[in-house]
């Protein structure tokens, strides 16, 4: 195991420290250790089943959900030092600043604009100027306002796979969370919206960190800043994404990222 | 060679659409039959008059007025006892119930009451409501016997309705931060309105057209008056005494028609039962339309 190596410029901004997840008696994650820099994409690479999506939906305490999940360790949030993995803290704190987009688009059943602002109304925010203000900066952000401005009050499902997408992206940036975590956002998704949403990532990480799970190597090397390559349950290697692709420390890293397993 | 087959094949085809077909004209046949007898033998009575009458020893001047106000009555405290307590064990047993032996025993009680015979409701009414809670031989009795029936029709429709949402909904609700109320209240309710309903409307048709359970807890077959008025003009305007009067309802009324010997009273049974059949197919029917349109409203 290749210690967490961050830049000596970069800042954390999360820092998981000897993380175990179990489901039920099943040990999926073992010993996890990763620092996530701020402003920059962390990329989880890995064959199927290697526990990166069971990792990225720890930051976001989304195993709370279902019995019988277990984490041991800490994941700290950094600046203020708060253990997002710890009893005490309730998970709905935590996904208010950790916001997630899944694999497959993933819009309420309700128009675009109730989408955008979902987050914000559950915080007890409906002030309609300030949602508007919202809606636009996110939408803008998200790169979907010019195809949508004149029909926010239609509904979400009548926009294609990547604008789905891209709703959720503003759904989940509405709300100013520090972290944005992204469970393989383009695998449904055709290349040119793929490209839209890769581009779309670089231009976010101005103001947030992103942490993505990603199937496609390609996209890996191409958007993020560090990547940690994970095999059963492990993080084989951690560094910064074209050291990891250019240089890979272990054997495994190397066998992957050449397509000889996986 | 190959042809051959493939010609028998499609001409097996052919049979089976067919047959299909047919066993389908059959069923919706019978049904046609059933009720154009009913209309032929009942028609003659069905005007105004027959819906404004008491029940009389005479057929011809003999109405449904006291039976459908009672089944009106009824099927109101059959709403209000079965939705609340039907569609809240759904929500309960989709949405927050852990997998354990308890909730198992649960839902294959739940499975079993389905199967219960009404007349078993009826016992159960007699017993709980009418003897131990002494709520009488009244309405509120009969309504709360039906409500219990409809149970299991209510719960079920709603699990189902319920699991048809995606998890993906639920999870990207969560992961706004929502609480699980808070999903339940925006979402899943929301977005399964449609099933529930139509499981609701289906129980109520179902209810409608009951009579063993309510002739056990003694619903009256010769009711010459109608229900205390739910209105009063004294303060507080409101009165349930209603819900403790004696009371028929359609299918007893046709039932005690049915087992007159005279003539005039099997058309009055033939009229009253058209009515009860618009009743339970404008209630289905209704059903099918708000199931259409949520369909429309919603997909995945």
């Amino acid at each position: 195991m290749v210690k967490p190596e961050l830049a000596f410029f970069d800042e954390i901004k999360a820092e998981v420290r000897n993380l175990n997840f179990y489901y039920g008696d099943n040990k999926v994650l073992q010993d996890i250790n990763l620092s996530v820099a701020r402003g920059k994409i962390t990329a989880l690479i890995g064959p199927s089943g290697c526990g990166k999506t069971t990792f990225l939906r720890c930051f976001n305490r989304m195993h709370d959900l279902y019995p019988g999940n277990r984490y041991e360790g800490e994941i700290i949030l950094h600046p203020d030092g708060l253990n997002i993995l710890s009893p005490e803290v309730d998970p709905i704190k935590v996904r208010m600043q950790i916001t997630m987009v899944f694999q497959k688009p993933n819009p309420f059943p309700k128009s675009i604009y109730e989408n955008v602002v979902y987050g914000l109304r559950i915080r007890g925010i409906n002030k309609k100027s300030y949602l508007d203000e919202v809606v636009e900066k996110s939408l803008k952000s998200a790169a979907l306002w010019d195809e949508v401005k004149d029909r926010l009050h239609k509904p979400a499902y009548d926009l294609s796979g990547g604008q789905q997408q891209r709703l959720c992206i503003a759904r989940a940036i509405a709300t100013n969370p520090a972290i944005l975590l992204f469970d393989e956002p383009t695998s449904a998704l055709d290349p040119i919206a793929t490209a839209k949403i890769e581009e779309l990532m670089i231009e976010l990480k101005r103001e947030l960190t992103i942490i993505i799970v990603t199937h496609n190597m390609q996209q890996a090397a191409r958007v993020s800043d560090y990547t940690a390559f994970m095999y059963l349950g492990r993080i084989i290697e951690f560094g910064k994404t074209d050291r990891i692709f250019t240089n890979p420390q272990e054997k495994l890293t190397e066998d992957y990222i050449t397509g000889r397993f996986g | 060679m190959g042809g051959k087959n493939i010609k028998v094949a499609k001409y097996l085809d052919t049979i089976f659409a067919l047959t299909g077909l047919l066993l389908c004209f059959l069923s919706l046949g019978l049904i046609t039959v059933l009720f154009i007898d009913l209309f032929i033998d009942g028609a003659s009575r069905l005007n105004y008059k027959f819906f404004t009458s008491f029940p009389s020893r005479f057929p011809e001047k003999a109405g449904i007025l006291s039976a459908w106000v009672g089944s009106f009555a009824v099927m109101i405290v059959t709403a209000i006892s079965a939705i609340p307590l039907g569609v809240g064990a759904g929500i309960y047993l989709e949405e927050y119930a852990k997998r354990n032996w308890f909730t198992n025993l649960i839902e294959i009680n739940i499975a079993n009451l389905a199967g219960v015979p009404s007349i078993i409701y009826g016992l159960l009414a007699l017993g709980l409501f009418v003897y131990i809670l002494g709520f009488g031989e009244s309405i509120l009795t009969g309504g709360l016997a039906l409500g219990l029936l409809i149970l299991p029709i209510v719960i079920t429709a709603t699990r189902e309705a319920i699991r048809a949402i995606p998890q993906s909904i639920r999870e990207a609700s969560f992961a706004c931060g929502a609480t699980r109320w808070q999903t339940i209240a925006h979402h899943v309710l929301p977005y399964s309105m449609g099933g529930i309903l139509t499981g609701i409307i289906i129980g109520l048709s179902r209810a409608i057209g009951e009579t063993a359970p309510l002739i056990t807890v003694g619903a009256l077959t010769f009711i010459a008056f109608l229900p205390s008025p739910p209105l009063t003009f004294e303060f507080p305007f409101i009165s349930f005494k209603w819900l403790f009067d004696g009371f028929t309802v359609m299918p007893v009324q046709i039932f005690n028609w049915v087992s007159r010997p005279q003539k005039g009273f099997h058309v009055n049974a033939a009229a009253a039962s058209i009515v009860l059949m618009i009743m339970t197919l404008l209630m289905n029917g209704l059903a099918i339309y708000i199931r259409y349109r949520f369909r429309k409203r919603i997909r995945w």
